[in-house]
C-alpha cells in the first residue's frame, strides 16, 4: 500500500512528549474507520509507526492521532508543525466491538496513553449511540500533569461515571491517589451484566482483568487492545505475530477469552 | 438515629458478620467526624484506633525530610485505615489526614484485641478480613512501584 500524503492542520501538546495531531488530506475525503483501528503514520525519511485513531471521523475529513514521542519515528512526528506533511496508510485492524455493550454496563478502563484509542468509544457513549445501560470510565495515569484530554475529562464526568486515579498526586487532586485497580475493585457493579474495554500498559490490563473476573465479568465480555511494534500492518511480514495471531490484522482489539493463553505466556 | 451496631453493619468491612458479633463489637466503636486537615492518626505515635471510613477522603501520607508530606494513597467511603494497633509496638506507620469532611467509625485497638481474644472465632474472621485488605494494599503498592505508565511500558505509542 502506498501512503497518502496528509498535512498537519492542528497540533496540540497534551503534556511534554505527548501530542495530538489533526491531519487532513488536501482536496480529498478520507476513508471511514472504526474506533480501535489504527493508521500507519509515516514520517518521511525516518519510518512508520502504528497509531490508533483518537477521535471519531470528523465532518471536515480530518483524522486525529495522539502520540507519545518515544522512538525515532514518533520523535520525528513530534517535530512536525502545522503545515508539514506526512504519509498515512490505513485504516487497519479490528476495532472495538461496540455492539456488545447494548443493554450492559460498559466499563471503559484506560491507563496512560491508552485513553487515546478509547476516546472515540467515549464519544459514542456520550451520544448514547451504544445503547449501554450505564457507562463508566476508569482512567489511571502516572501524575495529574500526565492526564490526557483534561478539559474533556471534566465534561465527560457530567454524563458518564468517571473515576480517575494517579500514582502520584498532592492534596489538591480531587481524584484517587493509588492504582486504578483500587477504585475498580470498590465499584459496585453487576459484573455478569457488564462488558469491559481496556487499553493501557499490559501489566495494568492484567491486574484489571483479575479484578474484573473477581467481580463476575465473563471472559467473553472483556476486550483489550494489544500493542506491538508493527511493520506492514497487513499480516504479511510477521513482525507483530503473537501466538497464532497477527496483532495488526487480527487485532489490535481482542476478546480476552480468545487470547487468554497467549496473554499469560511471558516470552511472547 | 442509627445505632453503632447498625452503622458497623453498613460498612463493607463487616459485611456478612452476624448481628450478635456486631453488637459485641459495638462497645469498642465511636462515631467520629473529622474536618479537612484534621489528622486521624500521626506517624510514629501510639496506634490506638482502627477506622472505618463512611464518607469523605483520607490521605495516607509519609513525611519526607526537605520535601514535606508525600501522599501514598487516598482512602474513600468503604475503606478502612489502621492495623498497627494489632501488633506491638502499636505505633502508627503513616499519617492519615482528612482531605474533606470525613465521617468514620473509630474502634479502640485495645478493646478490639480484647474482644478477639475472648471470641477466637470472631478474631479469626477479623484477621482474615484484615489480611485480605493488607494483601490488596501490598499488591497495589507493588504495582505503583512498577511505574507502569512510565516512559518504557509496553502500550500504545511504544514505537520504533
Amino acid at each position: 500500500m502506498i501512503p497518502s500524503v496528509f498535512q498537519v492542520v492542528h497540533r496540540y501538546v497534551e503534556y511534554p512528549g505527548t501530542f495530538t495531531l489533526h491531519l487532513a488530506k488536501p482536496r480529498q475525503s478520507t476513508e471511514g474507520f472504526q474506533p480501535g483501528q489504527f493508521n500507519m503514520l509515516y514520517a518521511f525519511g525516518t519510518g512508520e509507526s502504528a497509531i490508533s485513531f483518537s477521535d471519531l471521523a470528523n465532518d471536515d475529513g480530518t483524522l486525529v492521532h495522539t502520540i507519545r514521542a518515544q522512538g525515532s519515528v514518533t520523535q520525528a512526528l513530534e517535530r512536525l508543525r502545522e503545515g508539514d506533511s506526512l504519509g498515512i496508510r490505513g485504516p487497519f485492524g479490528r476495532g472495538w466491538p461496540l455492539e456488545v455493550s447494548q443493554g450492559k454496563n460498559l466499563l471503559i478502563i484506560a491507563g496512560g496513553l491508552g485513553l487515546a484509542p478509547l476516546r472515540p468509544v467515549i464519544y459514542q457513549a456520550q451520544r448514547d449511540l451504544l445503547g449501554a445501560h450505564k457507562t463508566y470510565l476508569f482512567y489511571g495515569a502516572r501524575r495529574v500533569s500526565e492526564l490526557l484530554y483534561r478539559t474533556e475529562l471534566q465534561q465527560w464526568s457530567r454524563s458518564l461515571e468517571v473515576v480517575m486515579s494517579v500514582d502520584y498526586g498532592d492534596n489538591n487532586w480531587p481524584g484517587h491517589i493509588g492504582v486504578i485497580t483500587d477504585p475498580l475493585q470498590a465499584t459496585g457493579i453487576d459484573g455478569a451484566n457488564s462488558v469491559a474495554f481496556l487499553c493501557g500498559p499490559e501489566i495494568m490490563m492484567r491486574f484489571c482483568i483479575q479484578v474484573l473476573l473477581r467481580k463476575g465479568v465473563p471472559e467473553s465480555a472483556i476486550y483489550l487492545s494489544m500493542e506491538r511494534n508493527m511493520k506492514c500492518a497487513t499480516g504479511l511480514c510477521g513482525h507483530c505475530q503473537w501466538g497464532p495471531n497477527f496483532i495488526c490484522k487480527d487485532g489490535p482489539v481482542f476478546c480476552y477469552r480468545d487470547i487468554r493463553t497467549w496473554f499469560q505466556i511471558h516470552s511472547l | 438515629m442509627k445505632t453503632i451496631a447498625a452503622l458497623l453493619h453498613e460498612h463493607p468491612f463487616f459485611q456478612g458478620l452476624p448481628d450478635s458479633d456486631l453488637d459485641f463489637l459495638a462497645s469498642c466503636a465511636k462515631n467520629c467526624v473529622y474536618h479537612s486537615g484534621d489528622y486521624l492518626a500521626r506517624e510514629n505515635t501510639p496506634a490506638n484506633h482502627f477506622f472505618l471510613i463512611r464518607a469523605g477522603r483520607v490521605a495516607v501520607e509519609s513525611f519526607v525530610p526537605n520535601h514535606g508530606s508525600l501522599c501514598l494513597l487516598t482512602l474513600h467511603a468503604g475503606d478502612i485505615f489502621g492495623w498497627s494497633w494489632l501488633f506491638p509496638p502499636y505505633i502508627s506507620a503513616f499519617d492519615a489526614k482528612a482531605l474533606d469532611e470525613v465521617r468514620s467509625l473509630r474502634l479502640g485497638g485495645a478493646c478490639l484485641r480484647e474482644k478477639c481474644e475472648k471470641e477466637p472465632s470472631l478474631g479469626f474472621e477479623l484477621m482474615k478480613r484484615f489480611a485480605r485488605i493488607a494483601t490488596e494494599r501490598l499488591q497495589s503498592a507493588r504495582i505503583q512501584l512498577l511505574d507502569i505508565y512510565g516512559p518504557n511500558p509496553s502500550h500504545l505509542g511504544k514505537s520504533p
